[in-house]
């Protein structure tokens, strides 16, 4: 048996054999040709296809009425771009003179590239990740400038901790979870509903102050929320998990619509789709950040300044990130880490050596959902706001996706798609060169089209990579060597 | 015939003195196919006991019952722990609706009671997969890892000790290495111990599984055709590991077999099954000369044929 490496791209099936014998010389010059008039067929066909699609356009005049404007030209570049690429392709990738691609079962190239960098890859990126704001600071030239680089650090560490969580479930157990927000969601409504709770606030009044429950509720509701969600895990892992691949997939789903429908509706509860808002913000373990005598910038003697709270829960993300990580990395060298990997590889060969693979599944579940509700807590004290908007399943979808293009089960993979995909799709907001006139014009937003760029960067990498950025899979134990293990042999679980 | 003729020395046999594992009256239904109609065996402690067959004569969907993987229509299948149980004590725990019981000798489990990972666990019956079930994305020193999940942890799930990373825990996982280093030196693996499972060749896949079911500590080990695919050098050296597990590690062995040269070679006692039911019983000498079994097997004219069938329905 021989296992094809799942990254090679050998599999393809090659549109017309050649025998590798024949001489290449005549060949050669017809394969060009050919892929000429294949590339003049297409590129009239896309000229045809976008000549109603894109060539004519009605828009409102200044009166009010419908005038309708040709856009010829942009069907021109369409076409052309497409011509360009199939010739580009036909002569090279596509080339049927091209020698057959020698298929491997060991790691490719990137993969032992990768297994080579990797012990460097990990500090290299903690410390980069600890620096990150100071070098904000200096490259953005001052503190309150640097406001929106921070704020984009903590946003994508915030999908990072995520793609993290739900990588225990999606990535080591193979359970497909598509309702991975509702833990999310779980875990900020319970700190927004307790931290504006007005009992607990009069309760806490009485016996340690009227500032305390302000000053102490997001560290005394991180740990609640993360359980919390957890035991949501648990109620909707136990009579799901019997369920397998595509039918857990539909459940999950609708369990993550159901808590959102939940938060809608109970109105007297979550004040429905309006929202929990004045959630009190974040404090440095019971010091605010204020302009007032006993803030943080009076007590630690710096000049008062709003980005120190930015700054502050930069690092707590990046602390919960972090637990996240060393916990999962802990958790994978531990008999139920092991048992998790196994019953991703074979779930029937588990229950022959003993293993209880529902408890199994659970902890799993229960695991993944407990940093999701952490993330929760944070978001709601980030923005301190919460309302069912900000859980659509929408979310699951980019948490599922950082997971599957970063390659299930590596850490460093789903941190660089988490990096890639929403630091990504935030830097597209800044495209205004597409603004030219001759390309799109002046009224063309470019972030309107971040899903549809986001989601062909999706599509190339599956089909390049299609077992995600990291396709290999680190042993968690060793005799003599760590040796990286091909993801063409690792399976992806049946759900 | 002859399965009848020996009924009163029946009762000297070996299996029957001191039997591990007792299968009364199972049957097995799927709607309204009958897999497995009534078939009643004894596994001798300590000894080889292969289940063979025709295809389709319902052997896998008995180690299926066995295992747990299945939940029998109805039959009993009593384990014995330290020694047999009588068989007031066999009725005794069937009565109580519970799964196991305490025996004089030592513990009795109704495997069709218990779900298939305590099968594993609790009565400590391991088994192989016809189609071979590695983990195969996981290295081979994992893959024996895993197989000690039970050992390793309180309750199946968690270690507290590891959570911490404590000395005691260190030493467990050591002793855990060392036993899977042990099956690695019997099945001649250990400079492979840290490549994936699903890059050794077919045959060392066979040994693998059958090391990591022993990795489990079973009382009895059922496998599920380990020779089929083997080379003749692969199967005497299957044939080897299997007698030198029941020699050193006083397992007990349950294996449906194809290859006769296995079967003869190492079995003590065969059953035969055919169509469901069971047509013969013994040493494999008795077998190979029970004209049912040659019948069945080499197959033979009508007139013989019928009177086969009119002798497996009396």
């Amino acid at each position: 048996m021989a296992p094809v490496s799942g990254s090679d791209l050998a599999d393809v099936p090659d549109p017309s054999p050649v025998p590798a014998e024949k001489p290449r010389g005549p060949e050669r010059t017809s394969a060009v040709a050919g892929a000429f008039k294949d590339a003049l067929v297409s590129g009239l066909l896309t000229a045809l296809l976008f000549l109603p699609l894109v060539g004519f356009r009605a828009s409102e005049s200044s009166t009010g009425s419908l005038v309708l404007t040709y856009r010829f030209g942009l069907v021109a570049i369409f076409a052309g771009i497409v011509m360009v690429g199939r010739f580009l392709l036909m002569v090279t990738v596509w080339n049927p003179n091209r020698p057959p691609r020698r298929v491997s079962t060991t790691p490719g190239v990137m993969a032992r590239l990768g297994a080579l960098a990797s012990p460097a890859v990990k500090p290299v990126f903690f410390s980069f990740a600890i620096l990150y704001p100071f070098l904000s600071i200096l490259l953005a030239g001052g503190l309150s400038p640097s406001r929106y680089w921070v704020d984009l650090g903590i946003y994508v560490l915030t999908y990072v901790m995520l793609g993290w969580g739900l990588n225990i479930v999606v990535g080591l157990a193979g359970l497909l979870d598509l309702g991975y927000v509702a833990f999310y969601a779980v875990g900020a409504y319970t700190f927004a509903l307790l931290s504006t709770s007005v009992p607990i606030n009069d309760f806490f009044a009485g016996t340690l102050g009227d500032d305390f429950w302000t000053a102490w509720a997001f560290w005394i509701c991180l740990p609640l929320s993360g359980i919390l969600a957890a035991m949501w895990g648990v109620i909707l892992g136990f009579p799901v998990l019997r369920l397998r691949g595509d039918y857990l997939a539909i459940v999950t789903l609708a369990f993550g619509e159901i808590i959102r429908l939940v938060l809608i509706n109970w109105v007297s509860l979550t004040n429905g789709g309006a929202g929990i808002s004045s959630i009190p913000p974040i404090t440095f373990f019971g010091v605010p950040f204020d302009s007032s005598e006993t803030g943080f910038a009076s007590i630690f003697g710096l000049e008062f300044n709003s980005m120190h709270r930015m700054f502050f829960l930069y690092f707590v993300i990046l602390g919960l990130a972090a637990l996240t990580a060393v916990v999962t990395i802990r958790l994978r060298k531990m008999p139920v880490g092991r048992a998790w990997e196994a019953l991703r590889e074979d779930e029937i060969a588990c229950r022959s050596l003993g293993i209880n693979t529902t408890l199994t599944k659970l902890t799993a579940f229960a695991t993944g959902a407990m940093f999701g509700g952490f993330a929760g807590a944070f978001f709601a004290v980030r923005i301190r706001f919460v309302s069912p908007e900000s859980f659509t399943f929408m979310e699951s979808a980019v948490i599922l996706a950082i997971v599957v293009l970063g390659g299930m089960g590596s850490q460093m993979g789903v941190a660089g798609a988490a990096i890639l995909l929403i630091g990504g799709m935030e830097l597209l907001r800044n495209l205004s060169f597409l603004k030219a006139d001759f390309l799109f014009g002046s009224d063309f937003d470019p972030s309107l089209y971040r899903m549809l760029i986001f989601g062909f960067a999706m599509v190339a990498v599956m089909v390049w990579r299609p077992r995600g950025l990291v396709s290999s899979r680190m042993p968690t134990i060793f005799l003599k060597e760590r040796k990286a293990v091909s993801g063409s042999l690792v399976k992806e679980g049946h759900g | 015939m002859a399965g009848e003729s020996a009924s009163p020395a029946r009762e000297s046999r070996a299996w029957d003195r001191n039997p591990i594992l007792k299968v009364d009256h199972l049957s097995m239904r799927f709607g309204g196919l009958v897999a497995v109609n009534d078939v009643s065996f004894v596994a001798g402690r300590g000894e080889v006991t292969a289940v063979i067959g025709p295809n389709g004569a319902g052997k896998t969907t008995v180690f299926n019952c066995i295992t747990g993987f299945y939940k029998p229509s109805t039959g009993r299948l009593a384990l014995f722990h330290g020694g047999p149980a009588t068989d007031a004590e066999v009725d005794g725990v069937t009565a109580s609706g519970l799964a196991w019981g305490k025996s004089e000798a030592g513990a009795l489990y109704l495997l069709e009671r218990l779900p298939d990972h305590k099968v594993a666990s609790w009565a400590r019956v391991a088994r192989t997969f016809q189609n071979i079930r590695l983990f195969s994305g996981m290295t081979i020193l994992e893959n024996l890892l895993v197989a000690q999940h039970m050992s390793l942890t309180t309750s199946g799930l968690l270690n507290p000790a590891a959570i911490l990373n404590l000395p005691s825990w260190q030493r467990k996982q050591k002793g855990a290495v060392d036993r899977a280093l042990y099956w690695l030196n019997k099945i001649g693996l250990v400079d492979r111990a840290d490549d994936p499972a699903g890059d050794l060749p077919y045959g060392d896949q066979r040994r693998l599984e059958i090391a990591r079911a022993m990795c489990t500590d079973p009382v009895l080990l059922c496998l599920d055709e380990p020779a089929a695919g083997l080379n003749p050098r692969e199967s005497a050296a299957l044939n080897e590991l299997l007698l030198s597990i029941r020699r050193e590690h006083q397992a007990s062995i349950l294996l449906i077999e194809h290859d006769m040269s296995v079967v003869m070679e190492i079995s003590d006692h065969v059953v035969v099954l055919e169509y469901g039911s069971k047509i013969a019983d013994g040493t494999p000498d008795e077998v190979r000369n029970d004209p049912r079994v040659i019948a069945s097997y080499l197959g033979v004219e009508d007139e013989e044929e019928a009177v086969a069938v009119v002798e497996a329905g009396a």
